[in-house]
């Protein structure tokens, strides 16, 4: 999946998380995360992102995040519908979000 | 007469002497409405009552948090005493709060090198948090407080006591019954203590009255000087209109679950004792019990604590005989307070000194409390945040849950991503072997040490389950959380009710 411009998915609700996700120039994810919960749970939300993108065969993009608190499951959802926005791909395929 | 020749007189106690009518105080024979205005204690600032104090370095100075964050008593008196040049003072409050952040201030500058308090919030907590002072923060309960007071081992060298109302004279209260335009805080419950066992007493007050300002909270005879400003602080911060019942599902779920526990416990009979913690869940059981009593037609004896505008209604309905009031929560109890005769204003060692000759918290039945977190050996931390930081208050937390006979803590199982019901708290406030029941949203937890109260409970058809299971429930949901991670200095020191260190606090680390 290749992002060719900015998608953004979520709100700053609490037990939501707001992601998005840019282009960027050479490989690799760049990733900023803010969140309420980053000593305890930043590592893993982290983990989500960038396990959630790399099945989505995102290799090259610069992410930021604001989390409140959110689910595992609602951290992935909110990064693939975010890159989703950002390759400008409607291609999505609707199923369970699995554990990471 | 030569009066040493009185057989044994030099034996006899409270002997000054042979009676001299030059000795003696000259009587006033103007009217006594010119002789109160003329009242040598009513001094014409807070610098020079200070001054009279003898307040030097190294001194303790106290305060009352009955202003909650609407108190300007304390910034005005430490801004003076700064002024003045006194340094390496203790500010001894029976609590802190957000609006306290100036003293950040005047602990760099020196004035004050040490804090007691109840409790400790906004950015004051936060700087204490990052390790702003190098002597730790003594956190003590009301009671534990109480008791260091009462046994002089925290000796109160001058008590600066806001009040709503004072006399001439130095008769205090917490409500007004001259001026309705006067700000309301109700019970002086915790002012009351300090002003009977501090050397110095000096009531600030911005509404001085016709003596005598009956009843009162602070008698004149413990009263040194009276000082009056414009504002002893702003009235909506001192207070609210009424405490809301909570209209969030989780908590009338946890509130109504918690009303199931306490009838089915065996302690919900006639005559019963009862304490509501102020947490939403807590509060909103009042209301649940309240159907429960008027169902079974039975009445409560006595509510004990901070009192709620909940706690009144029952007592004006006749559901609650008597009231025992050592702060009101809202406008709804301060009123109740000036207006009931059956609500009364008790002190803080009364409520819940472990050393005085009887304290009302001993006699209660039940009371409902909350928690920030609570480990699976039943700790419950009120202190610090899920990122360590300073943010609440020890309260009567303790001293109920030892005195009550069944000690309910209310709690949602998660708040957002962070688990309630965790391995080990933060910090211990309240020692596990107190708390009875747990009551969450998704399960009730017993105490392993209280099996006839499981028995009870699941005979009852309670969603009854183990603390253990709650937490393995809880973690299923959000996760393992990482442990907050901490530098070695301490910054906090908690004490237990009979002033042991039960915890300690520490700085947190940020990077």
């Amino acid at each position: 999946m290749n992002i060719i411009t900015t998608g953004v998915a979520g709100t700053m609700e609490s037990s939501d998380i707001i992601v998005t996700v840019e282009p960027k120039a050479g490989e690799g994810i760049d990733l900023t995360l803010e969140s309420d919960v980053m000593q305890q749970f930043g590592k893993q939300i982290e983990k989500v992102i960038r396990d959630t993108l790399a099945e989505l065969g995102v290799n090259s993009a610069c992410v930021s995040a604001v989390d409140k608190g959110a689910l595992d499951c609602t951290v992935a959802a909110r990064t693939m519908a975010a890159a989703y926005r950002a390759a400008e791909s409607t291609d999505y395929v609707f199923n369970e979000v699995k554990k990471k | 007469m030569d009066i040493t020749k009185i057989p044994h007189i030099n034996e006899v106690s409270a002997f000054h002497g042979e009676y001299k009518p030059e000795d003696c105080e000259k009587k006033s024979t103007v009217r006594f409405d010119e002789r109160q205005k003329a009242s040598r204690k009513v001094l014409p600032s807070i610098e020079e009552a200070i001054k009279r104090s003898g307040l030097k370095d190294g001194m303790t100075i106290s305060f009352h948090h009955h202003f909650r964050n609407g108190d300007y008593v304390v910034n005005m008196v430490v801004d003076q005493i700064a002024k003045m040049g006194i340094k390496n003072l203790t500010l001894a409050a029976s609590s802190l709060t957000d609006c306290h952040w100036p003293l950040i201030d005047h602990i760099k500058n020196g004035v004050i090198n040490h804090i007691e308090t109840s409790g400790l919030r906004g950015k004051l907590a936060e700087e204490i948090s990052r390790g702003l002072m190098d002597f730790p923060i003594i956190f003590r309960s009301h009671g534990g407080r109480a008791a260091a007071i009462e046994t002089e081992e925290l000796h109160i060298d001058v008590a600066f006591l806001g009040a709503p109302s004072c006399d001439p004279y130095g008769n205090a209260n917490g409500y007004n019954r001259d001026d309705e335009n006067s700000s309301c805080c109700g019970s002086l419950g915790y002012a009351k203590l300090d002003a009977q066992h501090a050397d110095k007493c000096i009531v600030i007050t911005d509404h001085l009255v016709n003596f005598p300002n009956a009843p009162f909270g602070i008698p004149e005879s413990r009263v040194d000087w009276v000082v009056v400003v414009d504002n002893i602080g702003d009235p909506k911060g001192i207070m609210s209109g009424a405490t809301r019942y909570t209209k969030n599902p989780k908590e009338l779920l946890i509130a109504k679950t918690a009303a199931d526990v306490i009838e089915a416990s065996g302690y919900f009979e006639d005559n019963f004792s009862m304490q509501m913690g102020s947490g939403g869940a807590s509060l909103a059981t009042a209301r649940f019990l309240r159907d429960k009593m008027i169902e079974k037609d039975i009445k409560c004896r006595f509510a004990l604590g901070g009192i709620t505008g909940q706690i009144v209604q029952m007592h004006e309905e006749g559901l609650v005989k008597r009231i025992l009031d050592v702060q009101s929560f809202d406008l709804i109890a301060a009123n109740s307070l000036k207006n009931n005769r059956f609500h009364q204003q008790i002190d803080a060692s009364y409520y819940a000194s472990y050393v005085n000759r009887g304290a009302a918290v001993n006699q209660l039945d039940f009371v409902i409390l909350s928690a920030l977190e609570i480990d699976v050996d039943f700790n419950v931390n009120v202190m610090t945040g899920s990122d360590g930081v300073i943010r609440g208050a020890v309260g009567g937390h303790p001293d109920t849950a030892a005195g009550a006979s069944l000690t309910v803590v209310t709690a949602p199982l998660l708040r957002g991503r962070i688990p309630t019901v965790c391995e080990r708290v933060n910090t211990i406030c309240t020692p596990g072997n107190t708390i009875d029941v747990l009551v969450t949203d998704q399960g009730v937890a017993v105490n392993p040490n209280r099996p006839e109260l499981k028995e009870k409970l699941i005979a009852a058809g309670l969603p009854v389950t183990t603390i253990e299971k709650l937490k393995e429930r809880a973690e299923k949901v959000v996760g393992k959380p990482e442990p907050i991670q901490y530098k070695d200095r301490i910054v906090g020191v908690l004490m237990y009710r009979n002033n042991t260190v039960i915890d300690v606090i520490r700085q947190i680390k940020e990077d």
